[in-house]
């Protein structure tokens, strides 16, 4: 008997049904040299300096396919960035999968080429994995966790410690993009936009940044609750008081539509391949430079400085006149957006 | 994309706030009445621009805050009834009741769905004819007439699990309860899309009490040009409805939505929260249209017995006698993430807005 084109428990039960599924749609996917000789373990080489990177995260973003990505890619990119955003090379990568009974085998297999695809052009290589499989309504359609490590370089100082007065903050590109995007497709709104999640690998950009100024202070990804969020972390951390321009936000207008209709702040809108850093005031021009020449800081922008609020504080000088302070989100507005 | 900028001008707001400070001599305190209305000053740091001699007061046009714990504890009834589906707007769902709130029940177990508009509501009763199917109808005017609209879609459409359980409140009967209250009010920001449908004859008691009543909208320099309305009529000691927001308000307002909700309701008394009972500033479907309202349909009364938690000064935050930063709970045990009293849920509630947007009274971090 042919096996279903769908998801049956038997797939993760251990025995010759979930090895053809893995033969059939994770090996071809992911194929290198370590995964290929299936062990229960991935042996790997450590670096010189024997540091390591070493970051976990969960997806169970809903829609599983989205403009500009889906769970799979979504799920390599938001994981290499953890690791890249902490100055860390990212080299190897586990991917764990929660199936609900039924999910169509041709979709996961767009999923696992989609990973596969995402991993190579960030360099990781993908060497070891898991598959169970749980009961209808037991999960939605496809959960995965993936977990990196990477080689962290000799001289990574990267701290919200390290913050200092008069210091820059730079954000990759625009911002909200991602949670817009899912947003839109969300039932009971939905709405025609041509706006693209910005899931995307950040750590070439890391690099290029960290060769042209190794003393950037710090670099953090604004995911879930958006630049507010981040900024209100790293003031917290640091004790000092940042003060963001508002009309050097780059937003795209179709985002700042939406967030208009639906009363979003943008700032407070999930990004899923955007950095925020925090430059020595004398060289982040130099930094911009050299994030505007990497496709995925073309729009990079100064957006702020160090200094002018309270401790621990966030302040936007307004488009309007005057300042407002820059609270994060509170709550469950957009549950699922990763 | 122009009416997001246009309305936003700085040079424009200074050039404003200088004819404001030059025209306002007499001491006065202005309500804006719309949760809205308050974003807008809080968002944008208007107070910062006007001179002391103005005193901005927040009143109680937040349709979540206003509704009563009674409202909610019936909602939550409803739900214990394993053959409801009870759809609301999200804000609602956090409201705390008398012991508990929608998301607290929904965590336990009951079916609530969140929508967008009543007409989904209809379409998941449509979709599921076994069971009843309740909205949770909250809002003032603005909202009203498309609860109404989705009993008519629901008529139409031979949809005959859908009730609505009506929390709407009426504008008219609040405004006479402020003009009654102990605190001074020297004039009114008016509700800029209430107005669009109502109109603005019901203004004309505050202007016989000569309040200046100017319809604003909700940019930040429609409010900062209704304020230099206000002061100018102050001033001259007239008081006059104005409307400063011809490009959505007529003075008769909107027909179609008067009629309709005419059409599928009938007044009844209704509980504010923090305020009490107002009579006829509630509405529930009736006449041809009775058999919709989820109340007659289960046999349900809505309590009017209402307690605010100790220390929660929210009621007369509502009513204009104090401000946020006046509550010893505020940005202490109270904060969106922990909301005590229904201002701090809503993302219009005065309590919420001076949290996320006001300088004032958070240098405490007590987070």
């Amino acid at each position: 008997m042919p096996r279903a084109d769908y998801i049956t428990l038997a797939r993760g039960g251990g025995g010759r049904a979930s090895e053809e599924l893995i033969e059939e749609v994770f090996i071809p996917a992911f194929s290198n040299a370590i995964l290929d000789t299936m062990s229960d373990s991935a042996i790997i080489d450590a670096p010189e300096n024997g540091k390591l990177a070493f970051s976990t995260d969960t997806f169970v973003i809903d829609p599983i396919f989205f403009p500009g990505g889906d769970i799979g890619s979504l799920a390599v990119h938001g994981t290499v960035n953890d690791i890249a955003v902490s100055g860390g090379v990212p080299k190897y990568m586990s991917a764990g999968f929660v199936l609900e009974e039924g999910f169509p085998i041709s979709d996961l297999k767009k999923i696992a080429a989609s990973m596969g695809e995402a991993a190579k052009s960030c360099g990781v290589s993908i060497v070891t994995g898991d598959t169970k499989v749980v009961a209808r309504g037991g999960a939605d359609k496809v959960f995965i966790n993936t977990s990196a490590i990477g080689f962290a370089p000799e001289g990574i100082k990267l701290s919200p410690k390290r913050v200092e007065e008069g210091d820059l903050i730079i954000v990759s590109g625009t911002i909200g993009d991602h949670g817009i995007a899912i947003l839109t497709l969300r039932k009971g709104l939905e709405f025609k936009t041509e706006i693209v999640s910005d899931s995307q690998p950040l750590n070439r950009l890391v690099e290029a940044m960290l060769e042209a100024e190794p003393d950037i202070r710090m670099m953090r990804d604004p995911t879930r609750g958006g630049l507010s969020a981040t900024l209100n972390e790293i003031a917290k951390a640091s004790g000092k008081g940042i003060v963001i321009d508002e009309k050097a936000l780059p937003i795209k207008q179709s985002v700042s539509a939406v967030c208009e209709i639906l009363g979003l702040d943008p700032l407070n809108v999930a990004n899923e391949g955007k950095l925020v850093a925090f430059a020595p005031q004398e060289s982040a021009g130099k930094v911009l430079e050299t994030m505007r020449d990497n496709p995925a800081g073309r729009q990079a922008a100064i957006i702020g400085r160090v200094g002018g609020a309270g401790p621990g504080r966030v302040e936007m000088k307004t488009a309007f006149v005057g300042n407002r302070i820059v609270e994060p989100l509170v709550g469950d507005q957009l549950p699922r957006i990763c | 994309m122009k009416y997001m900028t246009e309305f936003r001008d700085g040079e424009i707001a200074e050039k404003i706030a200088g004819a404001i400070k030059k025209q306002s001599r007499k001491k006065i305190r202005v309500m804006e009445f719309c949760g809205g209305h308050t974003i807008s000053l809080l968002k944008y740091g208007i107070p910062d621009l006007l001179p002391d001699t103005i005193e901005m007061v927040s009143g109680p046009g937040c349709p979540v805050c206003v509704t009563s714990r009674g409202e909610i504890d019936t909602a939550i009834q409803l739900t214990e009834n394993p053959d409801v589906i009870l759809a609301s707007f999200g804000d609602m769902i956090r409201v705390p009741g008398t012991s508990e709130s929608l998301r607290q029940a929904k965590a336990k177990g009951a079916d609530i769905r969140i929508v967008y508009s009543p007409d989904d509501a209809v379409k998941i009763a449509d979709e599921n004819r076994g069971k009843d199917v309740i909205f949770f109808a909250v809002g003032f005017e603005t909202t009203a007439p498309v609860t109404a609209s989705s009993i008519k879609l629901a008529e139409a459409m031979g949809v005959d699990n859908y009730f609505v359980l009506s929390a709407h409140k009426t504008t008219p009967g609040i405004l006479g309860a402020l003009l009654a209250e102990e605190v001074r009010l020297d004039g009114f920001i008016c509700p800029g899309h209430v107005t669009a449908i109502t109109g603005t004859a019901m203004y004309k008691p505050l202007t016989d009490a000569c309040k200046p009543c100017v319809v604003s909208g909700f940019e930040p320099l429609d409010i900062m040009s209704s304020i230099l309305s206000v002061v100018q009529q102050v001033e001259k000691n007239v008081a006059t409805t104005e409307i400063n927001y011809r490009r959505v308000v007529s003075s008769s307002g909107n027909p179609t939505a008067q009629k309709i909700m005419g059409e599928v309701f009938s007044p009844v008394d209704a509980v504010w929260r923090g305020i009490g009972v107002i009579p006829n500033s509630g509405l529930k479907p009736d006449g041809a249209y009775k058999r919709f309202d989820a109340c007659a349909k289960f046999g349900l009364k809505i309590t009017t017995d209402e307690k605010e938690t100790r220390g929660c000064i929210c009621d007369k935050i509502l009513r204009g006698l104090k401000k946020p930063v006046d509550c010893k709970l505020f940005n202490t045990v109270c904060a969106p993430e922990e909301p005590v009293g229904a201002c701090m849920v809503s993302d219009e509630g005065t309590c919420s807005i001076y949290y996320r947007f006001g300088k004032e009274g958070r240098e405490v971090a007590a987070r």
